[in-house]
């Protein structure tokens, strides 16, 4: 039954258990199914997890022979069924794929979540390569390194120096509003781009070459996918990356910190009246972002082995934020496919037109002339995005619950109620067509 | 002075930006496009079609030229109501968020400008402004230490002529008024009788108008276009608008002013590379002391 609670409770509490809401009889009835119900929650990672190992399997086949020696001898001359995944140039947007698919997410907290407009968040992905190329073995000459240590190693650092850069940029910029904001992100973003273009120590335009690739010891029987230097040994890296930050960010959304941050991106003033620490949190939200990109960031640098200030073009942070708005704000999912489209779509197009022009327009320089136009059909069509947030009507709906209005069965009309209400309709409509 | 004529183009072009977001709250990045259209618009009407490509001279020199400056302004003017019209208008029938804006008008910039890339309008590289004054002359061979050309010199007056112009227009003008009430107020100007649709569609006929005289005067000065010509200019300006406080008329073209001469004094002072880091860092220097930038955001004078 919806309880009198105030806004100030709903914030503060944890978050509600499902038997909480239901009635009595109803809980004692369907305990058992409801908790399977929130279980499936955590069997949603476990699909998604094996969704994505089949990716490495349609690349592979022979790799099942590995895990399964029974399938061992009729695995072992499997081609692979989709010749595209096999190398080159496809699996290259694969890769690239799902490092965008960790900084959709990453903004997605950023953005969707706490509602901060951020344009400049490649910045920290680019912080976070440069971390991981300052220390560890990378070619050339030995002014790029600080320390020379395992790529493994410089994981924390890149993450941590980009929580750091979070944490500088949000201080000074909180009191600034949405449009304020965004501007001073970008120009942050230029800030440290041009910066590195300038400097010494990043070897400016000409960027870092020869970074040493994490080497995470895979056995030698897993084929291409032991290959340090093969695309196909990323997806170990990728793949639970994605997962854990998916995982991490699910978990946000439904804390504390979550609903605090719904409550700042839905009236700062009023959050801020209620008790919500606005500036911790939006300072929070920064530092969860830019950690994810952390994460990006040092997959990139081992993945491409050369970074340089051209990789982290100011577009990029535009194209990242179409990503999550398009996909959806605030949504996990949407973010994912956001990533996906924006990423993948424009090659898509560039494979599917093979050359042609149509009538004088080549698909391939204008790929993202065609992105561009499907950016504005989908925000005219779906203003929320592809995967626009179920999370919105919960929040309305629990916030109803939360200003203590109780849903009464008696204040519904009545059946009589009803009729004489379209009763009195049809007449007015008679009435107008006379 | 060469800052000052940066600041001057960048103040026409923040003016776009910054009476939209004044009226809608939007940031209007496809604003860059429009300005790139006058420039575009300009290159073909002249280059390829009426085919005056070399310097002319005397009374036709004032006829040419303000007929290059009123074609860009007025294509500029078209495509800024087209894109009003076919991206923004239905935006605002739904109710969309802000965001949906901010990104429809990513989408609607980039649309345009690769469509510009194709080999059927400009193509790849950079084609060559027809050069109908003459880049070489100068009113002054010693103004303050620089060599003012013609161009520089028209691009001042220019400019200068259009600010004034548009302060008047807001500030004593009925539709002026009617844009002022917009941004104070959507639902309360409605209720007063303000055609709303029509003066947001104002808004940016004379923003993209003022946007497609900069393109112009940037070709001239430049002496070339390129498919993404707008993207920096753009960009700038728009920092420019933000600095003099945004959906604020004189803030833009204060803003726009600054941030020239910020840029040229750092690029002689440090040196060019770095002018883009200073620049910015001044812009986030004064967000931190004063929120709302130099001018407030008020948008009447």
């Amino acid at each position: 039954m919806a309880t009198k609670r105030d806004l100030r409770t709903y914030l503060n509490e944890a978050y509600p258990k499902t038997s909480d809401r239901l009635p009595d009889g109803v809980v004692n009835a369907f305990n058992g199914p409801y908790r399977a119900y929130y279980a499936i929650g955590y069997w949603r990672y476990l699909v998604a997890a094996l969704l994505m190992a089949t990716i490495p399997i349609l690349m592979e086949p022979s790799i099942l022979g590995d895990f399964f020696p029974a399938l061992e001898d009729s695995v072992a001359d499997l081609e692979s069924p989709i010749p595209y995944l096999t190398g080159g140039f496809g699996i290259r947007v694969l890769v690239m794929t799902g490092i965008w698919i960790l900084l959709a997410l990453g903004l997605s907290v950023v953005v969707g979540m706490a509602g901060l407009l951020d344009l400049g968040y490649v910045a920290f992905f680019m912080l976070g390569a440069y971390t991981t190329a300052f220390m560890t073995e990378s070619g050339g000459a030995d002014q790029f390194h600080f320390v020379v240590w395992p790529n493994v190693a410089a994981l924390p650092f890149a993450i941590l120096v980009c929580i750091l850069a979070g944490v500088a940029l949000g201080i000074p910029t909180l009191r600034l509003r949405g449009d304020y904001l965004a501007i001073v992100t970008l120009g942050f973003h230029e800030i440290v781009r041009q910066s590195a273009n300038n400097l010494t120590i990043t070897n400016g335009s000409r960027g870092i070459p020869g970074i040493e690739r994490p080497d995470l010891g895979l056995p030698e029987s897993w084929g291409e996918f032991a290959v340090l230097s093969s695309h196909n040994y990323w997806f170990f890296l990728l793949i639970p990356a994605i997962i854990l930050a998916v995982i991490m960010i699910r978990h946000l959304e439904d804390s504390r910190v979550g609903r605090y941050w719904t409550a700042i991106r839905e009236d700062e003033v009023a959050a801020a009246a209620m008790g919500v620490p606005v500036v911790k949190m939006k300072v929070l939200a920064f530092a969860i972002g830019a950690s994810t990109s952390g994460v990006a960031g040092w997959i990139f640098a081992g993945y491409a082995t050369f970074i340089s200030p051209n990789n982290f073009p100011l577009l990029y942070s535009i194209l990242i934020l179409c990503a999550v708005v398009i996909g959806g704000l605030g949504s996990i999912s949407g973010a994912v496919v956001g990533a996906m489209l924006v990423q993948g779509l424009p090659e898509v197009v560039r494979e599917a037109s093979g050359g042609r022009t149509v009538f004088g327009f080549d698909p391939e320089t204008g790929r993202i002339a065609v992105f561009g136009f499907l950016l504005v059909v989908v925000m005219i069509f779906r203003p929320g995005g592809l995967f626009a947030p179920k999370r919105r009507r919960i929040e309305l709906s629990e916030a109803s619950a939360a200003e203590g209005v109780i849903i009464d069965e008696s204040a519904q009309p009545s059946q009589d109620e009803i009729e004489f209400a379209s009763s009195v309709h049809e007449a007015s409509q008679q009435k107008e067509g006379d | 002075m060469t800052g000052l004529i940066l600041g001057f183009l960048y103040a026409l072009i923040a003016l776009g930006y910054t009476m939209v977001y004044g009226v809608l709250k939007l940031i209007n990045f496809a604003h860059d496009v429009i300005f790139a259209t006058g420039g575009i618009a300009v290159f073909y009407a002249f280059g390829l079609w009426f085919g005056i490509t070399e310097p002319v001279t005397g009374p036709e020199l004032a006829l040419v030229v303000t007929a290059a400056l009123l074609i860009g302004g007025v294509v500029s003017s078209g495509a800024a109501a087209a894109l009003e019209r076919l991206a923004y208008r239905p935006l605002r029938r739904r109710n969309a968020a802000r965001l949906s804006y901010l990104i429809t008008a990513i989408g609607a910039s980039f649309f345009m400008t690769y469509m510009y890339q194709q080999d059927f309008l400009l193509g790849t590289g950079k084609r060559s402004f027809p050069n109908f004054m003459d880049r070489q002359s100068a009113v002054a061979e010693d103004f303050l230490g620089t060599r003012v050309t013609d161009i520089m010199f028209l691009l001042v007056i220019t400019s200068i002529v259009c600010l004034v112009i548009l302060d008047r227009f807001i500030n004593q003008t009925r539709t002026g008024r009617s844009i002022r009430a917009l941004s104070e107020d959507i639902t309360a100007a409605q209720l007063m009788g303000v055609n709303v649709d029509r003066v947001i569609v104002t808004t940016f006929v004379v923003g993209g108008f003022f946007a497609g005289v900069a393109g112009v005067l940037y070709g001239m000065r430049f002496g070339n276009v390129v498919f993404n010509m707008g993207f920096i200019p753009g960009l700038k300006a728009f920092t420019a608008a933000v600095l003099g406080g945004i959906g604020n008329i004189r803030g833009a073209m204060i803003g726009g002013l600054a941030l020239g001469l910020i840029e040229h004094l750092s690029s002689v002072c440090i040196g060019s590379e770095w002018k883009n880091v200073i620049a910015f860092s001044v812009l986030v220097l004064v967000l931190v002391f004063k929120p709302t930038g130099i001018m407030g955001e008020r948008m009447g004078g």
